[in-house]
């Protein structure tokens, strides 16, 4: 297929019809209106379903039972709706439903601003809502790679019935850029013989539930969903390792900030002759830490850079575990960080060094 | 010797956990029963609340979910839209319905969602040990409202089916009471009304079924009957409240 300019909302709301997703419920909220207003003109055009949602509590409990039902089945929001969702997509994760939750997150805490920020980070990796349980997330840096990070998802999803969640923000969602969609690599997925679809005696009667009341069974139940985690971990990471064959200094940055900070390796690069490279995780969890401890054995420093207080930048010290230091670059509110900022930083690191 | 009455075969052979004497085992043979009769079993999905009838995905034979606290009529609506030819309905208490799922309720009724509600008003927190329910009637004592029900204090009790009767969408909508054998034979007929209205494509049904609580009542289950007739019928009167021919009309 030919490469079209596109909205990345637009494009991720694409990618998931490309994928087979065939219902959406969702609920407006800046900044990714453009994603429900998209599949409400595209998914009756393909024999799915749009629905506007009442709220965003409504939304994602529609997308259990439409997932639930066998069906692939998307919803999207911003931050406060993203909250809003947690209780549900604690009992999908529980349940163990397929499904892809898209976030382009904005400022906060509280209503916030509209802003593109990273301050959703912990929401999505260490929980969000209740209970011990995990999301597959995906942070894409660009159109095309959202597209392709939605296509996958679905896969990802389906293969291991765990909820995937797309963290983007403003910026990815509001830039436009050439995508392709693109065929994921082929996988042998499941069939849904759990679907609650009508019992007709021919398979097990299906009952899609989060309730255990009894210790042993939430035990099994919640000893399965680790033994799930610990195959995604090993089959799911996903990272990019860019000018990292002669790097010194190791910065670490997702989605929109990984593109600052490739500016910023260049520029430090060409003037300075500061050697810094960037090891951008795709998959948020699970984390390439693997990747990150073993940068440990040439790089000599780290430097994390969010648009948080510091976030991901624990996860960077957990993987490090010490044996290298790590600095923090960080913005709030809303303010994109500069290449100046991170250059700053690597000259600081660099004059330590010496 | 001839048979004169037998569990229904879609009710699970597992024994009930609800209390002795509470209405919610009527209720369900109800359901069951009409589900059997309209021949519906292989198609009917049923949607379990949080509540007393948590559990209901054990003792209905047919596929079941239990839902997040309230959201039954979102997750019937997720499941009605994949597969719009199945017979989707939701189980829910009056905590559940009428007060922390009172948008989604709101909601699907307003979208003509064709869906069934079966809504056990038994106007009290059930599960949780007798609190104050959206339902609980002016001077009812609970155990969040020791003194009686003060609408000074917290408001008046809900009327589920008036309310949602003025909604365009809902389609059929009836209050029965379980109190005796003629009214839960009447209440039997107004499911399977609600079923047909489903069935037939006109939108939003729901059936508000007056029960008791005798546990949370402190009531012996005759003395809770006759306090259901006596004081929730006059605040909750029986009948059709909406009936409509087609979705559009
Ligand atoms: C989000 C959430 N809040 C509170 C509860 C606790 N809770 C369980 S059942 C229940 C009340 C149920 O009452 P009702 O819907 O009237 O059903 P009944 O037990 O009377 O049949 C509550 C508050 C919960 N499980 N989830
Ligand atoms: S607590 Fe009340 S509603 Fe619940 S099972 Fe017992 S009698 Fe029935
Ligand atoms: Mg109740």
């Amino acid at each position: 297929m030919a490469k079209v300019l596109m909205k990345g909302n637009e494009a991720v709301a694409e990618a998931a019809i490309q994928a087979g997703c065939r219902f959406f419920f969702g609920y407006p909220i800046t900044p990714q209106n453009q994603i429900p207003e998209y599949m409400s003109r595209r998914l009756p055009e393909v024999g799915g379903t749009f629905l506007q949602a009442e709220s965003e509590i409504s939304a994602i409990n529609m997308v259990y039972g439409a997932a639930g039902a066998g069906a692939r089945v998307m919803t999207s929001s911003s931050s406060p709706g993203i909250s809003l969702k947690q209780e549900g997509i604690s009992y999908i994760a529980c349940a163990e439903l397929p499904c892809v939750i898209v976030n382009m997150v904005r400022s906060g805490p509280g209503l916030g601003g509209i802003l593109p920020t990273q301050g959703d980070y912990f929401q999505s990796v260490k929980g969000g809502g209740h209970g011990d349980y995990r999301l597959v997330v995906y942070a894409p840096n660009s159109v095309q790679e959202a597209a392709d990070c939605v296509m996958q998802a679905f896969d990802v999803s389906d293969q291991y019935r765990v909820p995937a969640l797309i963290l983007g923000d403003g910026m990815i969602g509001q830039m436009m850029e050439p995508v392709e969609f693109r065929t994921p690599k082929k996988r042998d997925l499941p069939e849904k013989t759990w679907a609650a679809t009508g019992y007709d005696g021919t398979k097990q009667r299906a009952v899609i539930n989060s309730l255990y009341i009894e210790a042993e069974a939430m035990n099994a139940v919640c000893t399965r969903l680790q033994q799930v985690y610990r195959q995604i971990e090993q089959n799911e990471i996903q990272y990019e390792e860019y000018m990292m064959d002669d790097a010194e200094i190791c910065i670490v940055a997702y989605g929109t900030t990984s593109r600052i900070a490739k500016n910023a390796i260049g520029q430090a690069r060409a003037s300075l002759g500061i050697r810094a490279g960037l090891i951008r995780p795709i998959t948020l969890w699970p984390f390439p830490s693997k990747a990150i401890s073993d940068a440990a054995g040439q790089c000599s420093a780290f430097v994390a850079v969010e648009m948080s207080a510091g976030q991901m930048v624990e996860d960077v010290r957990l993987a490090l575990d010490g044996k290298r230091p790590v600095s923090f670059v960080g913005t709030l509110g809303g303010i994109i960080p500069t290449p100046a900022m991170i250059i700053d930083e690597l000259k600081a690191i660099k004059e330590a060094m010496s | 010797m001839a048979v004169v009455f037998k569990k229904s075969g879609l009710i699970a052979r597992l024994p009930f956990h609800y209390c002795p004497g509470c209405t919610h085992g009527i209720a369900h043979r109800l359901v069951a029963e009409c589900i059997e009769e309209l021949d519906m079993k292989e198609k009917a999905v049923g949607v379990a609340p949080v509540g007393c009838a948590v559990f209901a995905y054990n003792y209905f034979d047919i596929d079941m979910y239990e839902a997040a606290h309230g959201r039954a009529p979102a997750v019937a609506t997720g499941a009605k839209r994949v597969h719009p030819g199945n017979l989707v309905f939701t189980y829910q208490g009056d905590g559940d319905l009428a007060s922390i799922g009172a948008a989604e309720i709101v909601h699907a009724a307003a979208r003509g969602e064709n869906i069934t509600a079966i809504f056990i008003n038994n106007a009290i927190y059930g599960m949780t040990g007798g609190q104050m329910a959206p339902t609980t009637l002016v001077g009812q004592k609970t155990t969040t409202s020791p003194l009686g029900r003060d609408p000074k204090h917290c408001g008046y009790p809900v009327r589920v089916s008036e309310m949602l009767s003025t909604l365009d969408g809902a389609a059929y909508i009836e209050r029965v009471s379980l109190h005796d054998v003629p009214h839960i034979n009447k209440a039997k007929k107004a499911i399977k009304k609600a079923f047909e209205t489903q069935m037939s494509g006109k939108g939003f049904s729901l059936v508000e079924i007056l029960s008791t609580c005798p546990t949370n009542w402190g009531l012996s289950p005759v003395e809770a009957i006759g306090w259901l007739k006596d004081n929730m019928i006059p605040y909750y009167p029986l009948g059709v409240y909406k009936e409509a021919k087609s979705h559009d009309e």
